[in-house]
C-alpha cells in the first residue's frame, strides 16, 4: 500500500487541496491500487500548496502545485514509484527552501497524520510529558525557565517566570489557558500548528498542567478557524482516548482536563485579561492589572496564559533540554521563531529559523521578491499594531530587543510585504480604523482616539490639513499611546507613527492635490 | 432556517439544559444558539437570561458585543472577505468592491432576495494566500474578481463543495 499526503490545512484547502483529495481516491480505485490518504499538515510552502507527497519506494516525494486536473496524469506517470512530471519536486525536505531551516516546535508539522497518537509517538511526541511526570514540578519550571523561551504570542514575557509565580499561589483550582486567538492580521503560525500537529498543544498544556498544579486546561481558539476546531476537537478525543488526557494522565495518578471554547470574532480577546472575561462568558472587555492572571486569573484562580507557539515548544525543551533550545538564537531571544511571510511576496510561507536571520534574507531568499515583481517598499510586522519598517532597515535582524530599538515590535512573527505601489497614508488610516472596530470601549483614548484618528486621517487622505492636521495626528497618537488601558489602543499608534515618519511624502502627497 | 416559535422555544431550553452547568457557559450557548438558527433571535434573550440567572441586558451586552454573533438572519450564502493588510497589499480593496458591485450591497447587507450576506472579517489566517475569503465556511484563497464570479454563480446554483 502505498501513502500519499493531501494537506488538510486549511491554506491548502483554499488552494484546492479538497478536490485534489477527492481526485486522487476516484483515480486510484478506478485504476484498482492500493492507496492510503492521509490528510497532514503544511510544510507551509504556500507557492507550491496544494503540496502532495507520495511515500514510495524512493522515499517520500514531493509534487506540486497540484490541480485536480493533474491528477490522471500524475497516474499516468507513474508517481507511486516515483516516475517523472512536470509537478515533480524531488525530496520536500531537500529542497533548499526547506533545508535551511531549523524546524523545531514545527518538527513535525506537514510529515506526520495531525490527530494520530500513534504517528505522534513515531516521531518523539509525549517523550516531554513522561519526563515531566518524573520530575518535580519546580524542576518542570526551571528547565523551561534555563531554555529562555519567552512568550511567542507578541509579549515575549519570559514563560518560566510565568510559570513559577503560578506555581507559587497556594495550592488549590488553578488553570492553564492556551491563547489560540490569533487576531493578529499576517499571523498563521497558531493556525498551522493546531491544524498540522495539534497533540504537541495539547501535550504542552499537560506539561504546564503538572508543572503549576492545574487540572482544569481551556484553549480558548478564535471562531475564524473552523478547520482548526474540527482538528483539536478530534485530537483532544483521541489524547483521551489512549489515556493521555484525563483523571490518570499515563498512570501517573496526575489528572489534566482539557477542552477547547470558541471565541466570537473579537481581535480584543487576544488579550490575555479580555480573553479570560470572554472565557467566563462575558464581553471581553481588558481588565486592570494588577491583579495578574497568574495570582487572579480565571474564574479569579491563578491562571497560566500562554500561546500556542509558546505551549506547543515546551514538549521539545523537556524533551532535548533547555540547554539545546537555548542553544539556538541570539542575546535574549532564544530558541526559534516560527515566521510568517504574507502579503506581497513571491514565496509566501511558514519559515522556522533562530532568531538572528535578517528581514532581507526572509524576504528575498526566502520569500523571492514580491508577488508583483516590484520592488518591497515595506513590510509591516507584528500585526495590526506593528510598526512600518522601510527598505532602508531590511537588514536589521530577527530579535525582539533589536527590532524594539529602532522602534518595531516583532510581535507574533508575522511580516506582511507592500510594493511601492503601497499609499502608507491609506495604511495609517486602515490602523486607526481596524482599531475603531475592535476597541472593546472600556478607555476612553481607543475607544474615542481611534475614531477621531479616521477623521483625522479622512482629512488628510482628502487633501485638506496639512502640517497642521498632521501635528494633531502626532498629537493624538502620543495621547492613545500613554492613556490607552491595554495594548490595542497603546500600539496603534505604532503603524501610524512609523508611517509618519519613514513615508511622510505619502501624507503630504494628498495635501498637494 | 424558518422555525416555528414552539420549535425555537424547545430548542432554546435544550441547549441551555445541555450548556448551564459548565462553567462560564454564556458564550457557548450563544455559539448553539446561532448554530441552530443561523442567528441569536431577539425572543430568545429572555429565556437565556432567565436560564443562565443573567439579566437581559447582560445577554443583549454580550450578544452585541462580539462581531460573529447576528440578530437577523443571515442571507442562504455568507460571504466573509478579509479587509487585513496582507490582503490588501495582493488586491482585497479593489475584490470587495467588485464583491459590493456585483451583489448590489455593502457591507454588514444581505441581497434584497437573500441570497447573499457580505461580511467583512480581519484576518482569516490565509495571508500567505492572499486575498482570501470564506464564503459558507469554505476557505478560499489568491481569489481575483474572475475567480469570486465564479464562486459566486456555483453557490447561487446550488453547486457545493468548492473547486
Amino acid at each position: 500500500m502505498t501513502t500519499i499526503y493531501v494537506p488538510g490545512d486549511s491554506g491548502a484547502l483554499a488552494l484546492g487541496a479538497e478536490a485534489v483529495s477527492g481526485a486522487i481516491g476516484r483515480e486510484a480505485a478506478a485504476r484498482h491500487l492500493d492507496v492510503r490518504v492521509v490528510r497532514n499538515g503544511s510544510r507551509g510552502a504556500y507557492w507550491l500548496e496544494p503540496l502532495v507527497e507520495v511515500e514510495g519506494p524512493h522515499g517520500r516525494l514531493a509534487y506540486g502545485p497540484v490541480g485536480a486536473a493533474d491528477v490522471p496524469s500524475l497516474f499516468d506517470a507513474g508517481w507511486l514509484q516515483g516516475g517523472a512530471h512536470r509537478l515533480a519536486l524531488g525530496a520536500f525536505e531537500s529542497l533548499p527552501w526547506f533545508c535551511g531551516q531549523q524546524r523545531l516546535t514545527f518538527q513535525r508539522v506537514g510529515r506526520t497524520d495531525p490527530c494520530s497518537v500513534t504517528d505522534y509517538l513515531a516521531n518523539g511526541g509525549y517523550a516531554g510529558l513522561r519526563r515531566a511526570l518524573s520530575m518535580d514540578p519546580a524542576a518542570i519550571v526551571e528547565q523551561v525557565t534555563r531554555s529562555g523561551l519567552r512568550g511567542r504570542g507578541g509579549a515575549a514575557f519570559p514563560t518560566g517566570i510565568k510559570w513559577k509565580t503560578v506555581l507559587g499561589q497556594p495550592p488549590g483550582r488553578k488553570y492553564v489557558t492556551c491563547n489560540a486567538d490569533e487576531g493578529d492580521s499576517g499571523t498563521f503560525s497558531d493556525r498551522m500548528l493546531m491544524e498540522g500537529d495539534p497533540l504537541s498543544l495539547i501535550e504542552g498544556m499537560s506539561i504546564a498542567g503538572i508543572a503549576v498544579g492545574a487540572t482544569q486546561g481551556y484553549i480558548y481558539l478564535r471562531a475564524e478557524y473552523p478547520h482548526a476546531w474540527r482538528t483539536l476537537t478530534r485530537a483532544i478525543a483521541a489524547a483521551y482516548a489512549a489515556g493521555y488526557l484525563g483523571n490518570d494522565v499515563l498512570g501517573s495518578g496526575r489528572r489534566f482536563e482539557l477542552e477547547v471554547r470558541l471565541g466570537a470574532g473579537a481581535y480584543i480577546c487576544g488579550e490575555e485579561t479580555s480573553m479570560l472575561e470572554s472565557l467566563e462568558g462575558r464581553r471581553g472587555e481588558v481588565r486592570v492589572r494588577p491583579p495578574l492572571p497568574a495570582v487572579k486569573g480565571l474564574f479569579g484562580c491563578p491562571t497560566v496564559v500562554n500561546n500556542v507557539i509558546t505551549l506547543a515548544t515546551v514538549p521539545l525543551i523537556l524533551q532535548r533540554g533547555a540547554e539545546f533550545y537555548a542553544g539556538f538564537g541570539m542575546g535574549k531571544s532564544r530558541g526559534t521563531l516560527p515566521l510568517q511571510l504574507a502579503g506581497n511576496i513571491k514565496r509566501g510561507g511558514l519559515i522556522e529559523r533562530a532568531f538572528g536571520l535578517t528581514l532581507r534574507e526572509l524576504l528575498y531568499d526566502y520569500g523571492g521578491g514580491s508577488a508583483s515583481g516590484r520592488p518591497i517598499r515595506a513590510v509591516q510586522i507584528g500585526g495590526p499594531l506593528g510598526a512600518y519598517v522601510p527598505a532602508s532597515q531590511f537588514d536589521l535582524p530577527i530579535d525582539y530587543e533589536a527590532l524594539a530599538a529602532s522602534g518595531a515590535m516583532l510581535g507574533h512573527g508575522g511580516i506582511v510585504a507592500f510594493d511601492d505601489t503601497v499609499d502608507m497614508a491609506r495604511m495609517a488610516r486602515y490602523a486607526m480604523h481596524f482599531c475603531a472596530v475592535e476597541s472593546c470601549g472600556k478607555c476612553t483614548p481607543c475607544r474615542i482616539g481611534s475614531t477621531r484618528g479616521v477623521e483625522l486621517l479622512d482629512h488628510i487622505l482628502a487633501g485638506r490639513g496639512g502640517e497642521h492636521a498632521l501635528g494633531r495626528l502626532e498629537e493624538l497618537c502620543e495621547l492613545m499611546l500613554q492613556g490607552s488601558l491595554c495594548g490595542l489602543g497603546g500600539m496603534t499608534p505604532f503603524p501610524v507613527q512609523s508611517a509618519l515618519k519613514h513615508f511622510r511624502e505619502d501624507f503630504s502627497a494628498h495635501a498637494q492635490h | 432556517m424558518q422555525t416555528s416559535a414552539l420549535d425555537q422555544e424547545h430548542d432554546v431550553r435544550r441547549i441551555l439544559a445541555q450548556y448551564k452547568d459548565r462553567p462560564g457557559p454564556l458564550l457557548e450557548v450563544l455559539h448553539a444558539v446561532q448554530g441552530a438558527f443561523g442567528f441569536i433571535p431577539p425572543q430568545a434573550i429572555g429565556p437565556i437570561a432567565e436560564g443562565l440567572n443573567l439579566s437581559r441586558a447582560e445577554v443583549h451586552g454580550v450578544i452585541t458585543f462580539y462581531h460573529y454573533f447576528r440578530s437577523t438572519p443571515p442571507g442562504r450564502h455568507v460571504l466573509k472577505l478579509c479587509r487585513a493588510e496582507s490582503c490588501q497589499a495582493m488586491g482585497a480593496d479593489a475584490l470587495a468592491a467588485h464583491a459590493e458591485a456585483r451583489l448590489g450591497v455593502s457591507f454588514h447587507e444581505s441581497t434584497p432576495e437573500g441570497h447573499f450576506s457580505l461580511e467583512p472579517v480581519y484576518c482569516l489566517g490565509l495571508c500567505a494566500c492572499s486575498p482570501a475569503l470564506l464564503l459558507d465556511g469554505e476557505p478560499h484563497g489568491r481569489v481575483t474578481p474572475q475567480r469570486l464570479d465564479a464562486l459566486l454563480e456555483e453557490a447561487e446554483a446550488g453547486a457545493g463543495g468548492g473547486r
